[in-house]
């Protein structure tokens, strides 16, 4: 029992969270608004030389095999930069789908490795999520019919813009026809790999909520240090305080949650259900919170376009609801409970592990 | 990250439920604020300190096992699985007894913590004073050098089960023009000293389970005197540490409420009418898995060379409130019978959570308010300014 990371994966982790933190800044983000594809085609091919579109890809597609555990620190990181680019989609939730059929698909396997090098990019589709995001710039979309899965080339769907609150986010609704050609798995399988896509999905969304939290916090933290009223710092009062005392108690709850997840989604996929929604729903909430108690300190200043909060705030509000809203994870969470077998109690926190 | 245990842990969980199996007491012991529950509750003390299972990260030598962080979680797991007796001496096993071995000389270690162990001396904590809640640094309470001994005098307040007591560890002020955290000293004294007056203080429930005690020309010798003088408030700090910490409420605690609290629900599920009662029994479930969740994470650091920081003030921030509201909840789901005591006739099977909602109103207050912990943690994590 060893509940931290090692020293390679933050070591890691650390290493990527400088290039990200020197790369992406509020002034790169608000510049990419203004492009037509709102993503940098630059960047993402830096992201590529760091080896991150290849993390989760198997060494045998030119990958460096690692698994969820190993990323969850760094869709933390995306989030805390509010990374515009799909790195999260790509690494944590397209590749690893993919990699499930590359072994009996050699479009797959293809696929995964160009990925890997940076010469495709990838979209996923899921019912989860009524829009595709990032479908602009993709050449392949993985797209959901019942229990198949279809890789479905860009050239074959018609794209609409469907504008988000957050200008960073891209969403697309997307037409296209059903045939056998693109059908790349389906019955037990397809719903197997749907059902792990979607909590995939949900882990990577809670990770960047994390981070969105506590850039967030950190940002309001300096804010108040520098904001005067009444002759004093308007952070050294007690209602402001506390008010980032609580978003701090949320986020520090959900972290241990979150890496729980991460492993049991790397570890045991088949029963991460519940540890899944556990971590998207008190992320969100860690989020959501952060969000309101930000904009309330900031004042004013916080409801303008010109103050950067919004770009983290839109992004929690959003990805609040991205893979599963709320709603969603704690009907898992109760239906889950609320069985009669359901193993719970003080010695079953890691499942039963009692000869 | 590995999170199964080894087959040592597996061994260890079973010897554990093994002999809690065998020596727990059938029926419930008597509150330990009563003069009979506080006699059980120390005759059990002597049971856990013979096996060897009061405090097992302990020494050895000090009657322990030297079992680290993962095995005592596992211990917790197990007492509270087994439904085993409240730690009437937690005050003095959980705070005192690691400060002790942290800053007391070997003779001190000696004489005071294998009877701390053994259930033979229990302890009291005497922190607070009338002038001095929140603001502790206020001690007003002297402590007077005089030759070998220190003369004390002053009062202290909330000084949980110092009724029936043996010792109480205090903060005196050693330097009478000292003032704040400055020239104060960590001081045992014994309860049945000269000139100490102890007058129990009703709780909530109506047993006295406060005191506050008086202290009139009391003198003990220098050698119970924690650390040097005027270290007191570094010393009270670093106990206040294990008490919002990790040690006082392990999460097992939680768990098992939460696991009633679950089994309470399922039985009433077709009776309740407030749909948003469904919501607070998972959220409750979901936070005490959380809180065992960041234990085992801070547990695992810890014995990786890591040091606990200012995530005990989130911590106890995080249990008190869980605690009630997995309370107010299992109110809730009770109805209008939640307000009955349990030999009420018409009580039924409404079990202990009304005496536990009761209890749960202290916890945001006690160990340092949920303000000053939110205070703390602003300013001491976050780098909010002070003033």
């Amino acid at each position: 029992m060893d509940f931290t990371f090692s020293e390679d994966q933050l070591l890691f982790c650390d290493n990527v969270k400088k290039f990200l933190h020197n790369e992406v800044t509020a002034d790169s983000i608000r510049a990419s608004w203004e492009t037509d594809t709102g993503r940098s085609e630059q960047l993402w091919q830096q992201l590529v030389e760091l080896g991150l579109t290849a993390m989760l890809v198997p060494e045998q597609f030119g990958g460096l095999g690692m698994n969820e555990l190993d990323f969850v620190l760094l869709a933390q990181t995306c989030g805390e930069v509010a990374l515009p680019e799909p790195l999260v989609e790509t690494a944590l939730v397209a590749t690893p789908l993919l990699a499930a059929l590359a072994g009996q698909d050699s479009r797959c396997a293809n696929l995964l490795e160009k990925i890997a090098a940076g010469e495709r990019k990838v979209a996923v589709g899921h019912a989860a999520n009524h829009l595709v995001s990032d479908a602009h710039i993709a050449d392949y979309l993985l797209l959901p019919s019942g229990n198949q899965i279809h890789l479905v080339s860009k050239d074959d769907v018609k794209l609409t813009a469907q504008p988000s609150v957050d200008p960073s986010r891209r969403l697309f609704s997307v037409d296209w026809k059903v045939s056998e050609e693109t059908c790349i798995t389906n019955g037990v399988e397809g719903v197997g790999l749907l059902a792990a896509t979607l909590n995939r999905g949900a882990l990577g969304a809670a990770a960047q909520l994390l981070g969105l939290a506590e850039a967030m916090v950190s940002m309001t933290v300096k804010y108040t240090a520098d904001r005067h009223q009444f002759g004093k710092p308007i952070g050294s009062y007690q209602a402001l305080k506390h008010h980032m005392a609580n978003c701090a108690v949320k986020t520090e709850f959900a972290k241990p949650v979150l890496y729980r997840a991460a492993y049991t989604v790397s570890q045991r996929p088949l029963h991460a259900d519940f540890a899944v929604s556990h971590a998207k729903v008190s992320a969100g909430e860690a989020a959501l919170l952060a969000a309101k108690n930000s904009i309330q300190s900031h004042g004013a200043m916080g409801y303008t376009w010109e103050c950067d909060l919004h770009i983290w705030m839109k992004r929690a509000w959003a990805l609040d609801k991205f893979w599963g809203h709320a709603g969603f994870h704690k009907n898992r969470l109760h239906q889950w409970l609320m069985n009669p077998n359901a193993k719970i109690g003080a010695d079953k926190t890691f499942g039963e592990q009692v000869a | 990250m590995d999170l199964n245990y080894t087959q040592e842990q597996i061994a260890f969980r079973k010897e554990v439920r093994q002999w809690l199996a065998d020596n727990v007491p059938a029926k419930p012991l008597q509150s330990f604020d009563t003069t009979e529950g506080f006699a059980q509750h120390r005759e059990w003390e002597k049971t856990l300190a013979k096996g060897n299972w009061g405090m097992v990260t302990w020494p050895k030598e000090y009657g322990g096992r030297g079992c680290n962080l993962i095995e005592w979680l596992i211990f917790e797991e197990e007492y509270y699985r087994a439904q085993a007796p409240l730690r009437v001496n937690q005050n003095g096993i959980f705070l005192l007894g690691p400060t002790l071995m942290e800053y007391g000389t070997p003779e001190q270690k000696a004489r005071f913590i294998s009877k701390m162990a053994s259930g033979e001396e229990m302890w009291a904590q005497g922190w607070s004073e009338p002038g001095a809640g929140s603001d502790l640094a206020a001690i007003r309470s002297k402590a007077i050098r005089d030759g070998d001994e220190y003369v004390i005098n002053g009062q202290k307040v909330w000084s949980t089960r110092a009724v029936f007591a043996d010792w109480v560890f205090c903060i005196f002020r050693t330097d009478p023009a000292s003032e704040k955290h400055h020239g104060l000293s960590f001081i045992f004294v014994p309860l049945d000293a000269p000139g100490v007056t102890v007058r129990p203080i009703p709780q909530l429930n109506g047993l006295p389970g406060f005191a506050e005690i008086f202290f009139d020309d009391v003198r003990v010798p220098v050698f119970n005197r924690l650390g040097e003088e005027g270290q007191g408030w570094h010393i009270a700090m670093s106990t206040a540490g294990f008490e919002r910490g990790l040690m006082l409420r392990s999460p097992a605690r939680f768990q098992e409420t939460a696991k009633r609290l679950v089994a309470l629900y399922r039985e009433h599920a077709n009776d309740i009418l407030d749909l948003s009662i469904e919501d607070a029994v998972v959220k409750c479930f979901m936070d005490a898995e959380a809180y065992a969740l960041s234990t085992y994470q801070t547990a695992s650091r810890l014995m990786n060379g890591g040091k606990i920081g200012a995530e005990s003030s989130v911590n106890k921030i995080f249990w008190s409130e869980l605690d009630q509201k997995m309370h107010e909840t299992a109110l809730s789901i009770l109805a209008n019978r939640a307000e009955l005591l349990p030999e009420a006739s018409a009580a039924g099977d409404v079990g202990q959570w009304l005496d536990g909602f009761l209890f749960a109103q202290s916890g945001p207050i006690y160990a340092g308010t949920n303000e000053i912990q939110r205070n703390i943690i602003a300013e001491r994590m976050l780098g909010m300014p002070r003033k």
